[in-house]
């Protein structure tokens, strides 16, 4: 089982972010389950999001304690959230920021990798410089770092979730799928 | 037949819209408001000939469901929590008028103090009013008990409740065979009553009785109840059939050998299997038994599951205070005759949405015989 936690600000789509993948896993084949954390959905508040996939039906339903992989996506949550609190040993943060990994320290053993993807978001005009919205270019980084799902599942999972500017968001996709 | 991934809330529209009601009156509560949400769309954009009642209040809600069932229309509704509670005088008068209404539950706390997250304490403190209860594992079997409670609401005119644990299943997106429409018309025939208000056949319902009556009537709803197993049974079989999927009064997982077994209702069960899994690798014998049917009590079936020597963990998330668990009460009591009876532990687990993870399970079951069976537990 793989098992991946999102930490976001409320309204920055982090939820969004988690149906898409756990839908991509399952166009893959996969079992799959997406949930947020819940009652916390004001805006810039911090939510966490959760996606689990196995090759089998998956029972257990608690929030993850010990993922596999963490995604930020606001870097200042790094500074202020504990993101990294279980992460498995040799677990990857992966960080929307422009600051280069080392100016982030966790206690925990665990790899990071930063990467602006506001820049990517705002290159294909999706969201505003205050809030850009980088579910799509954020997974496309997760993807290609963890080859756990696919670029072309993750395609078609997208417009089932933003039915918005489907185009901008599967560019950016690709575009941070490219890159990382 | 047609795989997808959907929301608990989404599932349970899903299944309404295939049992085809005719009247859905609600109002919205966190964290059921999703089934409704999207029922009311089904309903705008056509997909789904019903129609919807904007009401004021739950109580209201209650009311024209109420009516629209005595009307001789399918009829359904979904609340939460204090929404539940705001029903409940006329969840009493559906069940005297005989009304088989389906009304979905998502469980959740209720204050003071405020609280949005899940426990059973909603539906628990329901459970004398006469209404079916069943509780729901997964997003797949709310979707199939909508279904099975149409059915069997209908065979026995007795309103039927269907729980799925708040936000642990009303939000999380998973995996859901969806029947087609042909499938579930052939499970499901038309709601055709006896008796209902009709203007052509002008009838009186629900006026003054005294003692005598109103005694017979009430007698006659428990004798429903009893009864109602070989609907329930019947049901079941017939889903089977045309779906391929087995449900029962409750059901096992590592019982048969089991030396300690873990009582569970609603979406807990799927975390205790794992839990279980976790222990068998360590060579503890550990089992579980899921509460399915709370109302009707599957008294028999639950004694021939937890007979013999077992120690038993009832994990509830309601309590009846200056009692014990609700779960704990009714598991005691269809022992009582037995002469063998298990070590029962009386658990209160999780209320307002107090997260239980594999490794509370685990350490519980480790901990076992430091722990005072004549009390109710509680976590540290």
């Amino acid at each position: 089982m793989i098992e991946i936690r999102f930490h976001g600000r409320g309204g920055q789509g982090a939820v969004i972010a988690s149906k898409i993948l756990a839908y991509a896993y399952f166009l893959d084949g996969k079992s799959s389950q997406a949930f947020p954390t819940f009652g916390a959905e004001r805006r810039g508040a911090p939510v966490a999001a959760f996606v689990r996939a196995d090759d089998k039906f998956i029972n257990v339903r608690s929030p993850i304690a010990n993922p596999d992989y963490v995604i930020v996506m606001a870097g200042k949550l790094a500074e202020t959230v504990d993101v990294t609190s279980g992460i498995k040993e040799n677990g990857l943060v992966i960080i929307n920021s422009d600051k280069p990994a080392s100016y982030y320290s966790f206690e925990e053993k665990c790899s990071i990798k930063t990467i602006n993807v506001n820049e990517i978001a705002l290159k294909h005009k999706l969201g505003s410089p205050i809030m850009p919205i980088i579910n799509l270019p954020i997974l496309g980084i997760f993807a290609k770092l963890s080859s756990s799902v696919s670029i072309e599942s993750l395609k078609k999972a997208a417009p089932k979730f933003v039915p918005v500017k489907v185009e901008e968001n599967i560019d950016a996709l690709v575009e941070a799928y490219d890159l990382a | 037949m047609q795989k997808d991934m959907l929301l608990g809330s989404e599932a349970i529209a899903e299944g309404v819209k295939l049992a085809r009601p005719k009247i859905i009156p609600a109002y919205p509560i966190t964290p059921q408001t999703h089934i409704i949400e999207v029922l009311s769309e089904m309903t705008a954009n056509g997909e789904l000939d019903a129609t919807f009642i904007r009401v004021e209040s739950e109580l209201s809600a209650a009311a024209a469901a109420m009516g629209a069932s005595q009307a001789g229309v399918r009829t359904f509704t979904a609340t939460s929590s204090h929404g539940l509670a705001l029903m409940h005088e006329v969840l009493h008068w559906i069940v005297g008028a005989r009304l088989p209404v389906v009304l979905v539950n998502a469980n959740r706390a209720i204050g003071s103090p405020w609280n949005i997250w899940t426990d059973q304490t909603d539906s628990m403190t329901q459970r004398d009013l006469g209404w079916l209860q069943v509780y729901c594992e997964t997003a797949q079997e709310a979707l199939d008990t909508i279904l099975q409670a149409f059915y069997i609401a209908e065979k026995i005119q007795l309103p039927f409740m269907v729980m799925i644990d708040g936000f642990i299943l009303s939000h999380t997106l998973e995996e859901v065979l969806i029947p087609s429409q042909d499938e579930a018309d052939e499970f499901l025939p038309p709601y055709k009553p006896e008796y209902f208000l009709d203007t052509n056949n002008p009838m009186s319902f629900g006026a003054a009785a005294k003692g005598d009556i109103f005694y017979l009537l009430r007698k006659s709803i428990e004798e429903t109840m009893e009864g109602s197993f070989d609907y329930i049974d019947e049901a079941h079989k017939r889903f089977e059939k045309i779906f391929k999927r087995r449900y029962g009064l409750i059901d096992t997982y590592l019982l048969d050998d089991a030396e300690i077994v873990f009582v569970v209702a609603g979406a807990l069960v799927g975390t205790t299997k794992v839990a279980i899994d976790t222990l068998r690798k360590n060579n503890v014998k550990a089992g579980l038994l899921k509460i399915r049917y709370f109302r009707p009590f599957p008294k028999k079936e639950i004694v021939e599951a937890l007979k013999g020597d077992k120690k038993v963990v009832v994990f509830n998330k309601a309590v009846s205070f200056g009692s014990s668990g609700q779960i704990t009460q009714e598991i005691k009591e269809a022992f009582y005759y037995e002469d063998k009876k298990p070590v029962l532990y009386d658990y209160v687990l999780s209320l307002g949405g107090k997260e239980v993870f594999v490794e509370n399970i685990v350490d519980l079951a480790n901990n076992l015989d430091n722990l005072d069976k004549f009390k109710i537990l509680w976590r540290e």
